[in-house]
């Protein structure tokens, strides 16, 4: 598995989260989870200007093996996404915390942010999910 | 307990991400199952196919029972080493398995047969071939490797006696023949597969399984895994058992009747039941789909039609063509206005006459 950035938190469900300079949100999957989905053939994102709830589906990623929900892990309001997945799926699989990004939001609540998991405690968990 | 086919530390060894297929512990894929789909389409790919079943018949009767047994006319058979695609059918023309029968000797035929319906096959099979006298006799000890792809003929050959290259090289498509590998090892290899690309199918002894493979390897031949083989079979057009066709689905329902030989007089089980669906009017189809919309068509998806309800039986994303296909069984009148429901958005669906990719390219209209 690659490197995990340290300045990202995650939810054990397998979404990261950054705080960008500017205090805008950015979301992906993990490295871990594209690993476990494997080659990734289609992405499903929200519109800007939605609203999503953290512990909600707030996109679908599907590989060659299963549909699969993101559940954000913030709340806030959709920013941006990222178009560039829609001919090219796999970045995520090539990228998974940098070119492969979601989602760019404006988090409603920087706590909810603080409560999520530090890079080590994620990569832990990743750990103790490898078979 | 999860059975192991004698390659299984090669594939662990080889990064495999491995998973349970009928009972079996099989590689997924390699890394990427993407990569493995385009290397059988454009080179040459190999799959370790010895979880299925080899099982060699003897006895006078041999042609004779499998007349009854098979929904295709074994009669089609009429050198030694050609093979024929057949249904194994219940009295009520149900598929109990589909299969590969080779013609040997009219005392010795072998047939090669799916990994997860063994135990019923086996007990069907048995009990069928009890009334002609014909043994039957499972071959646990061979394994057997698919090498497909353009190029996969020739890096086979490569690899055979050099007395044996020209038979191997001569065999006709859906032929087999009995040759020599390296070291001599003995390889009855065939000219058939599941993927729409030629190549052999190669049954081996287990004890030379793993030098084979290494040597296709050396060869060039780039190991894929399951995952690769059903985006394969399914742009290929074929079937796979279990999702597209069941004991509770006649051929006429599975796009199967191409494989159905109804001779004048011929009593194999299950005809009773196909001559009264036929007469009656078959009720389902089973039709190609693409869906030319961003999405995957997935198993059990269901699909609306002006006719009634149907649903996706195999659904993948297309490597080769870049969008989703699928096979979709529908009332018999649906014909086109399909659509399919995909969490909860409803989306056109394309019907199309497949194949979908022949030759590694795609077919006219797809």
């Amino acid at each position: 598995m690659s490197e995990i950035p340290g300045d990202l938190k995650f939810q054990k469900t397998h979404e990261w989260v950054r705080i960008e300079d500017d205090g805008k949100a950015r979301i992906g999957i993990s490295d871990h989870a594209q690993e476990l989905l494997g080659d990734l053939v289609y992405v499903e994102l929200p519109k800007v200007g939605d609203r999503i709830e953290a512990g909600s589906s707030c996109a679908v990623v599907e590989s060659v093996k299963a549909a699969s929900d993101v559940y954000a892990p913030i709340s806030g309001e959709v920013l941006g996404v990222n178009e560039a997945l829609a001919d090219k799926p796999e970045t995520i699989n090539e990228d998974a915390f940098g070119d492969g990004w979601l989602l760019l939001v404006k988090i409603d609540n920087a706590g909810e942010f603080d409560a999520l998991l530090s890079a080590d405690e994620y990569a832990e968990l990743a750990e103790n999910d490898e078979h | 307990m999860t059975k192991q086919t004698v390659l299984n530390a090669t594939h662990r060894a080889a990064g495999a991400k491995m998973v349970d297929f009928g009972g079996w512990d099989m590689p997924l894929h390699y890394g990427s199952q993407i990569e493995e789909h385009h290397a059988v389409r454009r080179d040459a790919g190999m799959f370790d196919v010895s979880h299925m079943t080899v099982v060699d018949l003897h006895g006078a009767r041999c042609r004779e029972f499998l007349r009854h047994l098979l929904a295709n006319n074994i009669d089609k058979l009429k050198q030694p080493g050609k093979a024929l695609y057949s249904c194994m059918l219940n009295e009520r023309g149900g598929v109990i398995d589909d299969l590969i029968s080779y013609y040997l000797a009219e005392d010795d035929f072998r047939m090669v047969v799916n990994a997860a319906t063994h135990d019923k096959d086996m007990a069907w099979i048995e009990k069928q071939a009890a009334t002609f006298a014909v043994r039957v006799k499972e071959r646990a000890e061979l394994a057997m490797i698919a090498v497909q792809g353009p190029h996969a003929r020739v890096k086979v050959l490569g690899l055979l006696h050099d007395e044996d290259r020209a038979t191997a090289d001569r065999l006709g498509k859906f032929v087999a023949a009995e040759v020599r590998g390296p070291n001599d090892m003995p390889l009855f290899v065939a000219r058939t597969g599941y993927t729409g690309e030629d190549g052999f199918e190669i049954i081996v002894p287990e004890p030379h399984a793993i030098a084979l493979w290494n040597a296709l390897a050396a060869a060039g031949v780039h190991p894929a895994g399951l995952g690769a083989r059903d985006t394969l079979r399914l742009e290929a057009g074929m079937n796979l058992y279990g999702q597209d066709m069941t004991e509770e689905i006649t051929p006429w329902e599975a796009g199967l009747a191409w494989t159905v030989s109804l001779d004048a007089g011929r009593d194999f089980i299950g005809r009773a039941a196909l001559d009264a669906q036929k007469n009656a009017g078959v009720p389902r189809q089973l039709t190609g789909v693409v869906l030319d919309d961003k999405g995957v068509l997935r198993h059990g998806q269901r699909v609306l039609t002006p006719a009634g309800d149907g649903e996706i039986l195999s659904g993948i994303f297309s490597p080769t063509l870049g969008k989703a296909i699928g096979f979709a069984r529908v009332p018999a009148a649906a014909h086109d206005g399909l659509r399919v429901d995909i969490r909860g958005r409803e989306l056109p669906l394309r019907v199309v006459k497949y194949p979908f990719v022949r030759d590694g390219k795609a077919c006219d209209g797809m």
